[in-house]
C-alpha cells in the first residue's frame, strides 16, 4: 500500500514537477483554444456542403465526412506528421495537429449541425423568407439558432471528445499536458505526474461531463 | 522523373507494398481481435452495471456514477500510459495488448452504461406497473420488459461511440501492441519511405469506412419516430 503511494500519489513528486505540468496545461488549453473553433467552422461548411442541393456535391462531403470518420485521429496526424515531409511539405507540429485535427473534428461536427439543421422545420425557412429575408440570413438569423439549441448536448460532448483527443498530440512531441506529464514521469522514475495530469484532466472535464448528462437526460425524458 | 512519378516513388512504391504488405496484414488481424474483444466486454459490461443501476443500491450506484464519469472524462491515452507504465513499479506486468484492451472496455463500458441508463429512465412509468401487476418480479421486469426497450432506444447513439472507440486501438501502437499503425510506423523508419505509412493509412480506411457507412445505416433504421 505505502508502496502503491510512493508511486502514484508522491506529492513530493508531484509539487516539485507542477511548474513543467502547468506549462503543459497552458499548451493543451491554446491548442484546444486552437482546434474547437477551427473545428466548430469548418464543421458548419461540412453541414453546408452535406445539406447543398447538387447531389454530387453532396456525395463528396458524405465521402470526405466517412473517410475522415473511418481514419483514428492518431493515424491522421502521424500521416500528415511523419508522411507529409516525404512529399516535401514541411509544417510545424502547431500545424500538423491543427489540420490532422481539422479533417477529424469537422467532419463530426458537421454531422452535428446536419441533424440539428434538419431538424428544423421547412416552414421556418418559409416564414423567414416570406417575410423578405434572403437565404443565408434565414440561415444565420433563423435556422441556426434553433438547430444549435436543438444539438447543444451533442456539440458540448463533441467538444469535450476534442479536449480529450489533444492528448494524442503528445505522440507527436507536441508539449502538451500529457507530453509532460510523461516527460516528468521519465525524469523521476515515478508515476504520480501522469497522476496529476489525470487529475487535472478530471478536474477540467468533469463538471461538462455532469452537464452532458443532464441535458441528455432532459431530452431522453422529454 | 516527373514529379508524378516522385510521387507515386514515394507514397506508392511498388517494391515497398510487396514487401510491407504481410506485416500490415499482420497488424490487421491483431486491430481486428482487439477492437472485436473491446466491443464485446464493453457493452457487456455497460450493460451489466445500467441494469445494477436500476436496483437504485445507494452505495453501489455511487460507485457506479464515479466510474462512469471518471472514464467519460479522462482521455484513454492518459489511462494507457499510466497503467502500462505505472503498474510495473507495484510489481504487476501486463502485456500492452491486455492493458489496451481492458483500458478501451473500460471507457467503452462507461459511455454504454450512461446510454442504457438513459433508456431505463426515460421508460415510461407505465411499462413498469404494468409489468408488475401481470406477476413478474422487479428483476423480471427489468430484464424482459425495461432493458429490451433500453437496448433498443440506446442502439443509434451507441453505434457511433462505439466507432470511435474501437477506432482508438491506433493509440496502442504508443505501447507497443502490434496494430496496423504501430506495423506501419516501424516499416517507415526502416524504409525510409512513406509507402508502409500510406499502407496503413489505407488499411485503416478500407477496414472502417463500411463499419461506418453501417452505422449510418442503423443509426436511421433503428432511430425512434419522433412524436
Amino acid at each position: 500500500m505505502d508502496q502503491i503511494g510512493q508511486q502514484f500519489l508522491n506529492l513530493d513528486i508531484m509539487l516539485q514537477v507542477s511548474p513543467l505540468l502547468l506549462r503543459g496545461l497552458l499548451t493543451t488549453l491554446y491548442l484546444c483554444a486552437l482546434v474547437i473553433p477551427l473545428g466548430l467552422a469548418g464543421g458548419l461548411l461540412v453541414a453546408l456542403l452535406l445539406l447543398a442541393r447538387s447531389r454530387p456535391v453532396q456525395w463528396l462531403a458524405v465521402g470526405l465526412v466517412d473517410l475522415f470518420r473511418a481514419a483514428p485521429p492518431l493515424v491522421l496526424l502521424i500521416l500528415i506528421y511523419s508522411g507529409l515531409p516525404f512529399a516535401g511539405i514541411r509544417l510545424s507540429p502547431t500545424a500538423a495537429v491543427c489540420l490532422a485535427f481539422f479533417c477529424n473534428t469537422s467532419s463530426y461536427y458537421g454531422e452535428i449541425y446536419r441533424a440539428g439543421i434538419e431538424s428544423i422545420g421547412r416552414g421556418q425557412w418559409e416564414a423567414a423568407r416570406s417575410t423578405g429575408l434572403n437565404g443565408w440570413e434565414t440561415l444565420g438569423f433563423v435556422v441556426l439558432p434553433q438547430a444549435v439549441r436543438n444539438v447543444l448536448p451533442d456539440l458540448i460532448s463533441n467538444s469535450v471528445e476534442v479536449v480529450k483527443l489533444t492528448s494524442i498530440a503528445s505522440v507527436v512531441s507536441f508539449p502538451e499536458l500529457l507530453y509532460s506529464a510523461d516527460m516528468a514521469r521519465s525524469l523521476t522514475f515515478n508515476s504520480s505526474p501522469v497522476v496529476l495530469a489525470a487529475i487535472i484532466y478530471l478536474v477540467f472535464l468533469w463538471p461538462l461531463v455532469r452537464l452532458i448528462s443532464r441535458l441528455e437526460r432532459k431530452v431522453a425524458t422529454n | 522523373m516527373t514529379a508524378w512519378q516522385r510521387f507515386l516513388d514515394t507514397f506508392f512504391k511498388p517494391e515497398m507494398i510487396v514487401q510491407y504488405w504481410p506485416s500490415i496484414a499482420q497488424g490487421v488481424l491483431v486491430t481486428v481481435e482487439i477492437a472485436s474483444a473491446v466491443v464485446v466486454t464493453g457493452l457487456v459490461l455497460g450493460l451489466l452495471l445500467a441494469a445494477l443501476r436500476a436496483y437504485r443500491l445507494a452505495a453501489c450506484n455511487v460507485l457506479i456514477v464515479i466510474f462512469v464519469d471518471v472514464f467519460r472524462s479522462l482521455p484513454p491515452l492518459v489511462a494507457i500510459l499510466l497503467i502500462y507504465f505505472g503498474l510495473p513499479s507495484v510489481g504487476i506486468r501486463l502485456p500492452s495488448f491486455v492493458v489496451l484492451w481492458g483500458v478501451l472496455s473500460l471507457v467503452l463500458a462507461a459511455f454504454a452504461e450512461e446510454i442504457f441508463w438513459a433508456g431505463i429512465i426515460s421508460t415510461a412509468k407505465g411499462q413498469w406497473e404494468a409489468a408488475r401487476s401481470t406477476g413478474l418480479g422487479f428483476s423480471e421486469t427489468l430484464a424482459f420488459v425495461v432493458m429490451p426497450q433500453a437496448i433498443r432506444l440506446g442502439v443509434p447513439p451507441l453505434t457511433n461511440r462505439t466507432i470511435a472507440i474501437t477506432k482508438n486501438t491506433a493509440l496502442g501502437t504508443v505501447i507497443g501492441v502490434g496494430e496496423i499503425l504501430n506495423q506501419a510506423t516501424a516499416a517507415q523508419s526502416f524504409s525510409g519511405n512513406a509507402t508502409p505509412l500510406m499502407l496503413g493509412a489505407i488499411a485503416y480506411i478500407v477496414l472502417f469506412v463500411p463499419v461506418v457507412v453501417a452505422g449510418r445505416w442503423i443509426e436511421t433504421r433503428f432511430a425512434w419516430r419522433r412524436a
